[in-house]
C-alpha cells in the first residue's frame, strides 16, 4: 500500500481534523466540570416515588444554592449540581430531600457528594497543563535517545518532533471531541480526561515509535542504498498489522470499560477509545510521512 | 546476521520443566489472589465427599490478605482542608502545620477507620504566569484527610471541624480603637476587633487543660497549663497588661476576660465564667484533644457511601473479566496456537499483578481498576509484537526453532522502547495527580512493567517447550489470520 506516496492526502485528512478540533476548542470551550471550576455535586437515590424537577427545584429554594442543575440518573436517582456549600448547608439541603443523617430507613439515599472550593480548581488547572507540557517533553527527549544512532540521512531529533506532530494530532483531535460534546450535550471534562489525555500520549508514542524502529532496522539492514522514501514505505507496510492488532485489543477492552463499567469511567474511557483510534492512525498516516517530508526539506536546503 | 536470541537459546527439555514451574506458581498464585474461592472449594469438597480423610487433610490457605479498597469503592470521604498560616512567623510554618496534622490524626483515630490518611500538602508555586492577589500570605497549606470506610461521614466532619481555636488576646491602647472606630463608620469594611489585638500566645502553646471546682462557690473552672515557650509570652504579657483586661478567645468568640493582676511567670492560667459542669467538661476536653494552634477550613470534600461503592466495583469486575474474555477469543481466533500460548500468558500475569497489588498494597479504586484492565490489553500488545516477527521470519522461509529465536530478538528493542513511553507518562501521572489518578497511575504502571516481563519469558517458554521437529508440519497453526502456510 502506497502510504507514503499519498502522504499529501493523509495529512491533509489530519489537517483538517486537527483544525475543526482546534475551532471546537477555542469557540466552544471545554466544558470544565467542578474539579476545575469548583461547586457541588450530589447524588441522592429516592426510596419510593422520585419527584418532578419542579419539586425538587421548590424544595431547594431555601437553601439559596442559586442555580440548581437537575438530572435524573437510573431509575430513581438524581444527580444535582451546585455550588460550593459548606457542611452545616449540606445537611440542610439532605433533610429537605428526606433523607436521614446515616444510611438506615432514609426515605432518600444520599449516594455521594463531592463539594469543592474554587481555590482547588485552580490549582488542578495549573497542574494538568504543567503534566501534559513535562510529558511531552520528557517523551521527544526519550525519543531522541533512543533513536540517537540513527544519523543518516535525517538525524535522530527529526524522528523526535515527527513523533511530538502526531502526538499532538492525537490528543487535540479527542479534545476537539469532548469540546463539541460539553457545547451540545453538557459532557464535563473533569481529572480522569485528563488523565486519559496523558495515557494517550504514552499509548499513541508506543505505536509511532514501533514504526520508528522498523525504519531503524531497515537502514542498518539496507544492502544497496535505497531512496529514503521507499524504505520508510516498506517500513510501515510491514508493521501495519501489528499496529492494528495491537489497538485492536486495547479498543476491545476500552469499549467494554465504557459500556459496562461504572458511571465515572464511562468518558474516561470514550476518551481514550477516541485517542488510541486516533493515535494508530496518526502512527500509519502521519508520523512516518512526516519524516520524510523533513527529509525532503533538510535535502534541498 | 546471527541468529541468536536475547538470551543463550533455551532447550526445549528445560522449556518444559519451566512451564510446569509457572503453571504450578501460577495456580498458587491465584490461589493467594483470591483465597475464598480455595476455601469455598475445599470446604465444599469436604463436606461433599464425607470423607473423613479428607478433613485431616484440609488445606485451607491460610494467608487472607485482602486487598485495599480505594475510597469510591469502600465508601468513605476524601477532605481537604485549608490552614491559615498568616498569624504564624515563617520559621514556623512547618513546625505549626505539622501539629495540626498530629491533632487531627488523634482526632481521627477515635472514628475507628482502618487506615486514616491525615496528610499535609503545599500548593505549587504560581509561575505559569497567571495574577493571583487573592492568595495571601500563608494561604499555602493543606490538609488533606482521607477517611475510608468510615460509617458516619457526616458526624466526622463535624467533629473535625469543631476542633478548637484557642486565643489569647490583649486590650488595644487607647489611640489605636479609636482609629478603628472611626474606620468603621466610615466603610464598615474594616474587620479588625476594635478592643482587642492579637497576641503571639495561642492553642500551641498550650499543654493542658483541667476541670476545676472552686472551694468556696463550687463554680467549675477551667485552669490552663502552658508550655515553657507559652508560660515566657505569658510573663511578658501579663507584665505588659497589669490592671487590663486579657481576653481569652475559643474559635473566635470571646469565653473570658479577666483583668490582669499581676505579672505571671509559672504559665498557668484559670479561666471562670458562666460555665455549666457540663460545658465545662466538653471544653476541656475538645481543649486536650487538640487546641488546634492553626485554624483550619473545609474547601472540598468527596464523600461515597459505600452502597455506591459496591455498585462500581461490581461493574468494574465484570468489565474486567469480559474483557479479558474477548481479548482470549481474539487472540486465539487470530493467532491460533500461539494465541492460546498468550493467553496462558496473560493469565500468569494476571495473578502476578494482582499478587502485587495484595503485597505492595496498592489501593485499587475504579480508575485503578480500569487501569488495570487497559493494562491486559496493552500486555498482549507485547505477544502480538513477537508474532508477527515469527510470521516474517517464517516467510522468510527461516525454519521454525530459528523463526521463534529472531522474532524474540528482534521484537525486544521494540517493546522496551514503546512501554518506555508509556512508563514515563505513567510516572508524570503518579507525582502529579490526586489519589485517584495515583491509582491509576500504579496499576498501569505495574501492568505495563509486568507484562513486559511475562510476555518475553512465559510465552517464550511456552512456545520454546512446543518446539519439536514434528510441529514443523503445523506451521498452519504458527501462522495467523486467514493466510495459508
Amino acid at each position: 500500500m502506497n502510504i507514503i506516496g499519498h502522504k499529501y492526502i493523509f495529512l491533509t485528512i489530519s489537517g483538517i481534523l486537527v483544525l475543526i478540533s482546534l475551532f471546537a476548542i477555542f469557540v466552544w470551550g471545554l466544558k470544565l466540570g467542578i474539579d476545575f471550576t469548583g461547586g457541588s455535586l450530589l447524588e441522592v437515590e429516592f426510596k419510593d416515588q422520585r419527584p418532578e424537577t419542579a419539586e425538587i427545584q421548590k424544595i431547594l429554594e431555601k437553601s439559596d444554592l442559586g442555580n440548581v442543575v437537575i438530572q435524573f440518573t437510573g431509575e430513581r436517582g438524581v444527580i444535582l449540581r451546585f455550588r460550593h456549600v459548606d457542611e452545616l448547608t449540606h445537611q440542610q439541603i439532605l433533610k429537605a430531600l428526606g433523607a436521614g443523617s446515616g444510611e438506615r430507613g432514609a426515605a432518600t439515599a444520599e449516594k455521594r457528594f463531592n463539594s469543592i472550593g474554587p481555590t482547588i480548581g485552580r490549582d488542578l488547572k495549573q497542574k494538568s497543563i504543567l503534566a501534559l507540557l513535562l510529558a511531552v517533553v520528557g517523551i521527544v527527549l526519550y525519543i531522541a535517545f533512543a533513536f540517537r544512532k540513527v544519523s543518516k540521512p535525517v538525524s535522530s531529533w527529526n524522528y523526535g518532533i515527527a513523533a511530538i506532530l502526531a502526538l499532538v494530532h492525537d490528543v487535540v483531535i479527542p479534545t476537539g471531541v469532548f469540546a463539541a460534546l460539553g457545547h451540545f450535550k453538557g459532557v464535563e471534562v473533569d481529572t480522569l480526561f485528563i488523565t486519559a489525555l496523558l495515557t494517550i500520549l504514552g499509548f499513541s508514542v508506543h505505536d509511532t515509535i514501533v514504526v520508528f524502529d522498523r525504519v531503524r532496522e531497515n537502514l542498518h539492514k539496507l544492502k544497496t542504498p535505497e531512496p529514503y522514501e521507499i524504505m520508510v514505505n516498506r517500513s510501515v507496510n510491514e508493521t501495519i498489522a501489528r499496529s492494528i492488532n495491537t489497538s485492536l485489543t486495547v479498543l476491545l477492552v476500552l469499549l467494554i470499560i465504557m459500556f459496562l463499567g461504572g458511571e465515572t469511567t464511562k468518558f474516561f474511557a470514550l476518551a481514550l477509545i477516541m485517542g488510541i483510534t486516533f493515535g494508530t492512525y496518526s502512527s500509519i498516516f502521519v508520523a512516518s510521512p512526516l519524516l520524510v517530508i523533513w527529509q525532503n526539506l533538510t535535502k534541498r536546503t | 546476521m546471527v541468529t541468536q536470541g536475547v538470551k543463550k537459546s533455551l532447550r526445549p527439555r528445560t522449556a518444559r520443566i519451566l512451564v510446569l514451574i509457572f503453571l504450578l506458581s501460577g495456580v498458587l498464585l491465584g490461589i493467594f489472589d483470591a483465597p475464598q474461592y480455595w476455601n469455598f472449594l475445599v470446604d465444599k469438597t469436604v463436606a461433599r465427599s464425607g470423607w473423613p480423610l479428607f478433613s485431616y487433610l484440609k488445606i485451607r490457605w491460610p494467608i487472607l490478605l485482602p486487598f485495599r479498597l480505594g475510597l469510591d469503592i469502600q465508601g468513605g470521604a476524601h477532605l481537604v482542608y485549608q490552614a491559615d498560616l498568616s498569624n504564624i512567623s515563617t520559621p514556623d510554618y512547618t513546625s505549626s502545620i505539622e501539629a495540626v496534622r498530629d491533632v487531627i490524626e488523634r482526632r481521627v483515630n477515635l472514628f475507628g477507620v482502618a487506615e486514616p490518611i491525615v496528610q499535609v500538602e503545599k500548593s505549587r508555586p504560581v509561575f505559569l504566569g497567571e495574577a493571583r492577589p487573592e492568595r495571601a500570605a500563608g494561604q499555602d497549606w493543606k490538609l488533606i484527610v482521607e477517611l475510608a470506610g468510615v460509617k458516619d461521614i457526616n458526624t466526622a466532619i463535624r467533629l473535625i471541624g469543631d476542633t478548637p481555636y484557642l486565643e489569647f488576646k490583649e486590650e488595644r491602647a487607647e489611640d489605636e480603637r479609636q482609629k478603628i472606630l472611626e474606620e468603621q463608620k466610615k466603610t464598615q469594611q474594616v474587620y479588625e476587633d476594635p478592643y482587642f489585638k492579637s497576641t503571639p500566645l495561642t492553642g500551641r502553646h498550650l499543654k493542658r487543660a483541667q476541670l476545676n471546682f472552686d472551694q468556696t462557690t463550687f463554680q467549675p473552672e477551667i485552669s490552663l497549663e502552658l508550655t515553657d515557650e507559652g508560660a515566657k509570652i505569658f510573663a511578658e504579657l501579663t507584665k505588659k497588661n497589669v490592671g487590663k483586661q486579657l481576653a481569652i478567645y475559643l474559635d473566635g468568640a470571646p469565653i473570658s476576660a479577666p483583668v490582669v493582676r499581676e505579672e505571671i511567670t509559672q504559665g498557668k492560667a484559670q479561666i471562670t465564667g458562666n460555665f455549666t459542669p457540663q460545658s465545662a467538661k466538653e471544653l476541656v476536653g475538645r481543649l486536650n484533644a487538640g487546641a488546634l494552634p492553626v485554624p483550619i477550613k473545609l474547601i472540598a470534600q468527596q464523600t461515597v457511601q459505600s452502597s455506591l461503592g459496591q455498585e462500581s466495583l461490581l461493574r468494574s469486575l465484570n468489565a474486567g473479566i469480559i474483557g479479558f474474555l474477548a481479548v482470549t477469543v481474539f487472540m486465539i481466533f487470530w493467532y491460533r496456537l500461539p494465541g492460546i500460548f498468550s493467553i496462558l500468558a496473560l493469565l500468569f500475569y494476571t495473578a502476578i499483578v494482582l499478587a502485587i497489588f495484595k503485597l505492595i498494597p496498592v489501593t485499587l479504586t475504579v480508575a485503578g481498576i480500569a487501569g488495570f484492565i487497559l493494562s491486559i490489553g496493552m500486555a498482549v500488545d507485547a505477544n502480538i509484537l513477537i508474532f508477527e516477527r515469527i510470521k516474517e521470519e517464517l516467510r522468510a522461509g527461516k525454519v521454525l526453532a530459528e523463526a521463534v529465536g529472531e522474532g524474540f530478538g528482534r521484537a525486544w528493542t521494540s517493546i522496551r522502547d514503546s512501554n518506555i513511553s508509556s512508563l514515563i507518562t505513567s510516572a508524570i501521572l503518579y507525582w502529579l495527580g490526586t489519589s485517584v489518578v495515583q491509582g491509576f497511575a500504579l496499576t498501569l504502571g505495574i501492568g505495563i512493567l509486568i507484562s513486559m516481563f511475562s510476555a518475553i519469558s512465559v510465552t517464550r517458554t511456552l512456545l520454546i517447550a512446543v518446539l519439536a521437529r514434528r510441529f514443523e508440519k503445523l506451521r498452519f497453526i504458527f501462522l495467523s489470520g486467514l493466510s495459508r502456510g
